[in-house]
């Protein structure tokens, strides 16, 4: 596999119909169609709002509605990504035993497709902050570089968990879990400052994940200075480059297990 | 490199393919570890093909025969690269298109337009070549009326119809098909020969797997049986097609095969031409002489047929059609004027009891002869010249 085939033409084409189909078929035969893209993460939105905004009150952050929902929305798209990405290999079975192209295709166009639903899900986020009068800083430059960030190690993540889903279909369980866990191991639904309360190390381990980096760093680019991220907390912008090694080692090994075992996808399916 | 190799399209070099197949429905790992300490391997290995090697040309029409599970389809796979094998390699030169199975990727859900834009993308077609080919595939397809309707409420007559046509829409220089004419009724069929005629034309490579010996000798000019996982035989399709059959019926004792072979000496075909010469070439309305001589008891019926080289049936008739009482015990002349276009030609002969059914002997491949073209048909082309005039 060469790098210059892996957007060649034909892949492209392949890419973009994939991709396509998988949006046209994810509302298919719903009356509200695209726009539960949009009100999915409204509701979410909703709920967690009035359970961590009145019930239980958590720190004191400035623009909380949006520092949460913007979480919740990256969140989900890491999520996505993974889920969807860990059973595209399986679910296109059909593709994969009767014609021959390159598999990451697949796994690929699962991942783009939960992109697109960010993109949509963003638009949300953009009203959220016009409405609550967020005002945008020269920092806001730097928030795509996160969703690069969480894009790649969810990418990563997908072709290794595809790959490991094919041999063992126990791998969906077991990613479901560690979801759950995770979740509640990522600043998500609580401000960094609670942990820090209790344990300096424990939210310095937390941070290191790259996706509670990227989460974090999010914010702070978009909403509000009082995020604490990798910076603030290691009071050295050195650090930031731990997550980021971690991103990359993640994308290489999943790349590099799902090239080796991607030649016998169609007979162990 | 070799020149000659310049001509070959697929090389298909002592390949094997051995599958594992788990012997409890399980793909978990509480059944892998549970294997590990029982010590049990959990899988057998299960070989559908080994050691096969052979080439296809650039421009044969090759076609694969063989029974169920005799490694037809696996073989199809790993040419197209579905399945990699696990020993030897294959090098195929050219574009290849597969169609392991018509309308791949086809969604139920999506409308019939749409699928026809995701099974395009799949072979290689951006959307702007498959708008300029879109109203083209909808006419071959007769379809006109159903394009915004989804799929799943098409007949499965339909969904093969539309998948057709989008396929014969794909250009590439090798074709892998795979009892492709399995699926449709006369008329899909008649699409598919003349979808096979054109193919031949464009002298494009075709491998062509298929249960239908009728297709093999009307198309290919190669063809192989596979049986049980090796290459029982290459060559000609009449041959081919003749040793498949033959392997099909229960009754035929393939050891009988090899006495036959042995006992050559005990029916003989010879031919002579005008002079009484044995010859291997005539002119057009030449009359050749058929000789036959045969050690067998009981022969009540002969039968003497004229077949074109590429194993197309011209003309055979025997003694009980015509009437004829066999005079002597062991042997039989036949003379026949050979109105016949120019080619090659080779002659099959049997020895009968007392019904059709009843072969004593029979000679797949005798005597080869060419007519020369010292006649000017071949514009009109055809196997024969018919008498006519024009009132």
């Amino acid at each position: 596999m060469k790098i210059s085939n892996i957007f060649s033409r034909k892949n492209r084409i392949l890419l973009r119909e994939l991709v396509v189909t998988d949006f046209k078929l994810r509302y298919q035969g719903s009356i509200l169609g695209y726009a539960w893209s949009l009100l999915k993460p409204l509701f979410l939105f909703a709920i967690m709002y009035v359970v961590f905004g009145y019930l239980i009150r958590l720190g004191s952050i400035e623009h909380y509605s949006v520092y949460l929902l913007l979480g919740i929305v990256l969140w989900n798209f890491f999520s996505e990504a993974t889920n969807q990405g860990m059973s595209s290999i399986i679910s296109r079975g059909d593709l994969l035993r009767k014609i021959n192209f390159p598999k990451y295709i697949i796994v690929l166009s699962a991942t783009i497709s939960a992109l697109v639903n960010l993109l949509l899900n963003l638009v949300v986020v953009a009203v959220f902050m016009i409405v609550n009068g967020v005002v945008l800083r020269w920092s806001a430059l730097m928030f795509p570089l996160f969703i690069i960030e969480i894009y790649i190690v969810g990418l990563g993540l997908a072709f290794l968990l595809s790959t490991l889903n094919v041999k063992y279909r126990d791998t969906s369980h077991i990613w479901e879990i560690i979801m759950q866990a995770a979740f509640y191991a990522t600043p998500i639904i609580y401000p960094m400052s609670v942990i820090l309360d209790r344990s300096e190390v424990v939210a310095k381990i937390l941070i290191i994940n790259p996706v509670a980096q990227a989460i974090q760093g999010a914010r702070y680019s978009l909403v509000t200075k009082d995020t604490i991220t990798v910076q603030s907390l290691f009071s050295n912008g050195w650090y930031v480059l731990i997550p980021i090694c971690i991103t990359f080692f993640v994308f290489v090994i999943g790349v590099f297990y799902f090239k080796h075992n991607s030649r016998y996808f169609a007979e162990n399916i | 490199m070799k020149q000659t190799e310049y001509n070959v399209a697929i090389d298909i070099k002592n390949v094997s393919k051995s599958f594992k197949i788990p012997l409890e429905a399980s793909n978990g790992i509480k059944q892998k570890l549970v294997n590990v300490i029982k010590g049990r391997k959990g899988y057998r290995i299960f070989t559908p093909l080994s050691n096969i090697d052979f080439n296809i040309n650039k421009g044969d029409f090759f076609g694969i025969v063989g029974r169920n599970g005799s490694g037809k389809s696996t073989l199809l796979k790993m040419i197209a690269g579905v399945y990699a094998p696990n020993k030897g390699r294959i090098i195929v030169d050219g574009l290849l298109i597969p169609f392991i199975e018509l309308g791949v990727g086809f969604n139920p859900e999506l409308t019939g337009r749409e699928n026809v834009f995701l099974n395009g993308a799949l072979l290689g077609f951006s959307r702007k070549e498959i708008h300029t080919m879109y109203n083209d595939i909808v006419d071959f397809a007769e379809l006109h009326d159903f394009m915004e309707e989804r799929l799943k409420n098409y007949s499965s007559g339909m969904q093969v119809r539309l998948a057709f046509s989008i396929a014969i829409q794909a250009k590439g220089d090798i074709l892998i098909l795979d009892e492709v004419l399995a699926v449709g009724d006369e008329a899909f069929q008649k699409k598919c020969y003349s979808y096979f005629d054109q193919l031949k034309r464009e002298k494009k490579t075709v491998v062509l797997v298929t249960h239908d010996m009728g297709t093999v000798e009307r198309f290919c000019n190669k063809a192989m049986f596979l049986e049980k996982g090796s290459v029982k035989l290459i060559g000609k399709p009449h041959k081919v097609a003749a040793a498949y059959s033959r392997s099909n019926d229960e009754s035929y004792d393939s050891s009988l095969d090899n006495q036959k072979m042995e006992n050559r000496d005990n029916f003989e075909v010879e031919i002579f031409d005008n002079n009484g010469k044995s010859a291997k070439r005539f002119n057009h309305m030449d009359t050749m002489t058929v000789k036959l001589k045969w050690k067998h008891e009981n022969v009540k019926n002969i039968g003497v047929a004229i077949f074109l080289d590429n194993g197309e049936y011209v003309f055979g008739p025997n003694t009980f059609q015509d009437k004829y009482n066999l005079e002597s015990k062991n042997q039989a002349t036949y003379q026949v004027k050979l109105n016949l276009n120019e080619g090659e030609y080779f002659i099959k002969a049997a020895l009968m009891g007392d019904s059709d059914n009843d072969v004593i002997e029979f000679i797949e491949e005798g005597p080869h002869f060419n007519i020369t073209k010292d006649y000017d048909f071949t514009k009109w082309g055809g196997v024969t010249k018919l008498d006519h005039e024009w009132r």
